[in-house]
């Protein structure tokens, strides 16, 4: 009497992900899947447009994350052309890019993630779980605050892209425009009180979160939201947290190096696993091979993002961030962490680096040279390009290939998300085989469920836009012959 | 006395979600379209269902927002419950008004793409050529299905009857203020709504409203097209006059110019004006007559114009960025030789 339990949170209605929980004769789950829906084939029609243009294309492979794929584009166009932007240029690049890591990542603490669910708290009603009610619970000031620092970090990125969504600032061999002197005491002003913000979002995590027992239990619970698995991420010369440049570094799951490489060394370690059942694809680790959607040191899986990148780095590079960073490490129990909503705090304090960063880069007189690009010399040209980057949501690989009229020949593409896909479809089975058992189950998967793969701020689906606590998921429960017998909703 | 509320619902069909960034850019101004509007259908803001959406009475939602291309059946298949339920339905952004980059996805098809993601990219090792299935049943037998995904994109109005258009990619915050002025004055009884098919921006040329516009007494008249990888853009001068392709003779204002203010010339993503059919042929008609023109012009050889034209790489890429699938030619069959 196999049962299926088709939990679904998007799919109908965002086209997007969807999971299939199927059950074996005793009620137990036998299998999960987390489906991606959809594809629309950039690998493809990129294929002879100018690789000039195609910082300004890709931005379009994401919209809440544009400027992820806008830098990692234009390195990669600057391998095709050989040519190495001045140094200005990079730090403009990298001044926009933080601005973007603050808007992706403080959307997510205060509208999409932990805030709603730890700071309203995961048993309150589904109506008050959303930003508007973590507003309501720590006061019409810090609301205010929460909205003018987003607004800090869409405006800088408004000044050097033009547009905070789809920007076309960074090109072959730099950056479109300089700025002026006006524009840096400006960036450096909503710099300093992003920093301040930022050191008041670890507070929050503080106050909310760590120290309330019932949630650092949930947190540090092996049971559901847990998983000893390789991680990656980018790191500089001294193993520091690296968001633009650097090398890939992949720790085992005792916290064991056991892979650094150049990104353009990428195709030697990393490989894509294609399944029937799914649009998007499974990276791994090619040294240990796919084996599944299983963790352990044997296992091909890596995670990503903010629970990897902490996890592979020795440190970040700003002061008050890596206080910050020692103390997860202290009171997670030390690296690696493998708790999946820790996920959570690691973001809070890649968003103080990030702030950091940006005040540091402002406080830097080059900052405002005008020489902020190269025009490349033909003699230089290669025809090929690949560069790694960090983007908010994991690693991030544009690799492209071009003729020599400058027209692109073929592409690859691997997305931040990709990098977490494998582990967030063992998130969710894991949650699903904690949470019914022998056929039972209650409403309570809904928000367990949800909160498994969310920790992973995934950009594939509208699920990271919806207001947690509405996001609207629903568990159909079919009987052996298929036939539809229950529907749980949320209330 | 308080006028009745009006009702909206959202929707996305294929779409980088650049467009619910641009909803969420509302911010403040959320508040002000809720003081008229109850949102009764949007997966991003509320929890609804699609059977609650499809169990509402047929026209019974006010105004429906689609955005995104139409390119697998899910996107076609909530396009048409949108129309049923919506009395006016607004194709939001570029992608819905006309396929938007998406759709360049037209120069090639289904199997082409597949081959290209699960078999071609250098990273993928799919040595049994595994690819995607609409319905597939895994050894246990459990059955899991799939969107189909089509061989074409398609922008909204090629699948159900639109009633406006918003362009841009993503719509801009003076657009979405725009809308909303709409809807409050209608809402209000102060104004009838736009006639049917309206895009709701400016019907002039981007050029008209260029921060750059060297003026009409100035004819512009270039030798030799340039690349950004060639030469430094002179930030206050003219792009086409620099030589380097613009579409902003044959792209709608609107937008307030934000690609030139940075200093990167136009792409055309808000479309047309309502006066042209084909964005992409408005843009080679503008070109022809800027390009290579001379006293003499009458005596160029047919060489001579290949020569010229032979120096736009991808124009198709370039002039039909964002609008493939509402031009003339809709769908490559070939591909292009390179």
């Amino acid at each position: 009497m196999a049962k299926e339990i088709m939990i679904d949170p998007v799919t109908r209605l965002e086209g997007h992900a969807k999971i299939d929980v199927f059950l074996d004769n005793n009620g137990d789950v036998e299998d999960a899947y987390f489906q991606i829906v959809e594809l629309r084939g950039f690998e493809e029609f990129c294929k002879g447009r100018p690789v000039e243009e195609m910082p300004r294309i890709v931005t379009r492979l994401c919209g809440v994350c544009p400027w992820a794929h806008h830098i990692a584009s234009s390195k990669a166009t600057d391998g095709v052309y050989g040519v190495k932007p001045p140094s200005t240029g990079l730090k403009l690049r990298e001044l926009g890019y933080l601005a973007h890591f603050l808007e992706s990542h403080l959307e997510h603490i205060y509208a999409l993630g932990p805030a709603p669910d730890f700071i309203v708290g995961p048993d309150a009603p589904p109506e008050k779980r959303n930003v508007f009610g973590v507003i309501e619970k720590v006061g019409l000031d810090i609301g205010k605050r929460v909205i003018q620092n987003r607004a800090y970090a869409v405006k800088i990125e408004d000044m050097l892209g033009g547009k905070s969504t789809h920007p076309v600032y960074s090109i072959p061999g730099g950056v479109s425009h300089s700025i002026t002197e006006e524009d840096r005491g400006e960036i450096l002003k909503m710099g300093e009180s992003l920093v301040n913000f930022c050191l008041f979002t670890i507070d929050v995590v503080d106050k909310f979160i760590l120290k309330n027992k019932k949630f650092l239990d949930i947190i540090l619970s092996k049971d559901i939201y847990y998983h000893r698995t390789n991680y990656i991420g980018l790191v500089d010369d001294e193993n520091k947290m690296a968001i633009y440049e650097g090398k890939f570094r992949v720790v085992n799951p005792e916290g064991k190096e056991i892979l650094k490489f150049k990104p353009e060394d990428y195709l030697k370690h990393i490989a894509e696993h294609v399944e029937p059942w799914t649009y998007l694809k499974f990276p791994y680790l090619k040294d240990k091979g796919w084996k599944g959607f299983v963790d352990g040191e044997e296992s091909g899986v890596m995670r990503s993002a903010p629970l990897g990148r902490l996890n592979v780095s020795e440190g970040l590079k700003t002061p008050r961030a890596q206080e910050a960073y020692e103390r997860y490490f202290e009171v997670l129990g030390g690296k690696p962490v493998h708790n999946t909503l820790a996920f959570h705090w690691a973001r809070a304090i890649e968003c103080l680096y990030a702030a950091e960063r940006i005040v540091e880069l402002c406080n830097d007189p080059e900052i405002t040279d005008k020489k902020v690009r190269n025009i490349p010399d033909p003699g230089e040209y290669r025809g090929e390009g690949i560069s790694g980057i960090e983007a908010p949501r994991g690693s991030l690989i544009h690799h492209y290939k071009a003729d020599k009229n400058g027209l692109m020949t073929e592409l690859n593409l691997i997305v931040a998300t990709a990098f977490n896909y494998a582990g967030m479809n063992m998130s969710v089975k894991k949650a699903a085989k904690a949470l019914i058992k022998k056929g039972k189950y209650d409403q309570g998967i809904l928000n367990m469920i949800e909160m498994a793969f969310r920790a992973y701020d995934p950009c594939f689906s509208c699920a990271t836009h919806s207001l947690p606590g509405t996001m609207p998921i629903m568990v159909n429960i079919f009987n052996e012959k298929g036939k539809l017998v229950d529907v749980i909703k949320r209330k | 006395m308080a006028k009745k509320k009006i009702s909206i619902a959202l929707k996305r069909g294929a779409s980088c979600v650049g467009c619910d960034i641009a909803v969420v850019n509302f911010s403040e101004h959320l508040f002000d379209l809720l003081k008229v509007a109850d949102i009764v259908f949007s997966p991003t803001l509320l929890d609804v269902k699609y059977e609650d959406l499809r169990k509402m009475p047929d026209k019974s939602i006010t105004i429906g927002l689609y955005h995104g291309a139409v390119r697998n059946s899910d996107n076609e298949e909530f396009a048409k419950i949108m129309r049923e339920k919506c009395q006016v339905l607004i194709a939001y952004g570029a992608c819905a008004h006309m396929g938007g980059i998406p759709g360049l996805a037209n120069v090639s098809n289904k199997e082409k793409i597949f081959k290209t993601v699960y078999k071609d990219t250098f990273s993928t090792d799919n040595p049994d050529d595994i690819v995607p299935l609409t319905e597939w049943v895994d050894k246990r037998g459990h059955k899991l299905t799939l969107p189909e995904f089509y061989d074409e994109v398609y922008a909204l109005d090629d699948i159900v009857d639109v009633d406006y258009y918003v362009p841009a990619c993503p719509p801009t915050h003076d657009m979405n203020m725009q809308i909303l002025s709409l809807i409050n004055d209608w809402v209000e009884g102060k104004r009838e709504l736009p006639p049917k098919g309206t895009v709701i921006a400016k019907e002039k040329t981007l050029c008209d409203e260029c921060p750059r516009n060297p003026g009409k007494e100035k004819n512009i008249k270039i030798e030799k097209i340039r690349y950004i990888t060639e030469v430094e853009a002179d930030p206050d001068k003219c792009f086409l006059e620099q030589g380097i392709l613009c579409l902003g003779p044959a792209t709608r204002a609107g937008c307030g110019a934000p690609c030139i203010e940075a200093n990167m010339p136009c792409r055309g993503c808000m479309g047309p004006t309502s006066i042209v059919m084909d964005q992409g042929c408005s843009m080679l008609s503008a070109i022809a007559s800027i390009l290579g023109i001379s006293e003499n012009e009458i005596e160029l050889s047919e060489e001579d114009i290949e020569k010229f034209v032979s120096q736009m790489k991808d124009p198709l890429g370039c002039f039909y960025r964002f609008s493939l699938p509402k031009s003339l030619l809709r769908k490559a069959v070939k591909d292009r030789e390179v």
